[in-house]
Order: C-alpha cells, then structure tokens, then sequence
C-alpha cells in the first residue's frame, strides 16, 4: 500500500489496516499519545482502531507534547 | 547536542517573561541539530504549572517547517518559577524519544536540553548557544 506518511512517500506491507496498526509499523509504542491527520483531517483517538488507510492516503503523526514544572 | 542563536534564546526568554506566570511553549525548527526557526505555541492549559500543545497547531507548525525544509527538532517549555530540569510531570509526558526537550527556567534566565529514552531515562543535551543564527 503506498501512503505519504509525514510527508513522505512509503510503501507499507499489508491493506486495510487500521490506524492504530499502521502506527505500530512505525514504531509508535503509545498511539494514544500521538495526534493524527488522516488526509487533511484530525482524527478522534477513539476512531484510530476503526479508522483504516487506504491507498494514497495521506498520513501525519506527531506526539502528543506536554508537561510541568512540578 | 543542540545549537540556537542568542536571538532565538532571548525570543523565547521573551516569551517565557510575556506569558508568566503560565509556562510558554513551543517548537524549534532546523536542520542537523541546529535551530533556525521557533515556533512559539499555545500553552492549552494556560497554566503556571503545565503546559500542552494544541494538536491543530502543532500539524500546522509541521507543515510550515516542512515547507521551509526544515524539522522539528526540539520542543522548549518555560518553567517560570522552578529550575531548568526536567520535573516529574516532564519525564512522564515525554513521549517521543527523537527530539529535544529544552526548559528555559526563568529565575534562572538558563536553557537547558533533555532526551527521554523510551524507557524513560532523561540524557542531558548539550545547548549551544551561537552568537548569530548558524546556517
């Protein structure tokens, strides 16, 4: 399946995969700590196990990013 | 290690004194280790004690780095009444172990850099700060 993810074109093993899988493949160990756009869109964290990519597709990804100072 | 000009410290020193007494935050955009563009953010907690991003704002800082030909290299919080270190609360939420976590401390007036392992060990990084913008 080609897809663009963050930008660039790869080519990913596999079909209908959801996006919760495909970040697995790239190596993100907490998909709930990512944000996601699926072409173009923000998605709900609660639609990454049933959202699935699809050829095209154009995909980012980027760590939640937050913190304190106590 | 890290380097950024004396003007993107003194930017963000500016922003840490504008935005007291909540923590500021933001992104820094570059190349090879070397910061050429910040990229100030909404601090969506508005707190003197935590700071988030907003995930519209950080694709949009993505896209303009991208655009530039840049990436983003480091993210950088204030801590406005607290040391430069990395707080427990820093520790837990940093998630991804490929960038650079810079505190600017602002009774300290001082910078410093982190990475967190994924298992969660925190590496000092050294921050070089350059007299002019490094190209």
């Amino acid at each position: 399946m080609k897809l663009t993810i963050n930008g660039k074109p790869e080519d990913i093993a596999g079909e209908n995969l959801s996006v919760v899988e495909l970040l697995k493949v790239k190596d993100v160990e907490m998909p709930d700590m990512v944000s996601v756009q699926l072409n173009g869109e923000i998605l709900e964290r609660s639609a990454f196990e049933t959202t699935t990519v699809k050829d095209d597709d154009e995909v980012e990804f980027l760590y939640f990013m937050g913190g304190g100072s106590l | 290690m890290i380097a950024l000009s004396q003007d993107i410290l003194a930017e963000i020193a500016a922003q840490a004194e504008s935005e007291a007494p909540n923590e500021a935050c933001g992104y820094l955009a570059g190349r090879d280790g070397v910061a050429l563009e910040r990229y100030p953010m909404t601090n969506a907690d508005a707190s003197p004690e935590h700071f988030s991003f907003e995930p519209r704002e950080q694709f949009v800082a993505l896209k303009r780095a991208r655009e530039a030909g840049f990436e983003l290299i480091a993210v950088y919080h204030s801590h406005p009444a607290t040391p430069a270190r990395m707080s427990d609360e820093d520790v837990r939420l940093a998630n991804d172990p490929d960038t650079i976590y810079l505190i600017y401390s602002t009774p300290e007036d001082r910078i410093r850099g982190f990475t967190v392992t994924r298992d969660k060990r925190v590496l000092e990084c050294q921050v070089q700060v350059t007299a002019e913008t490094p190209r």
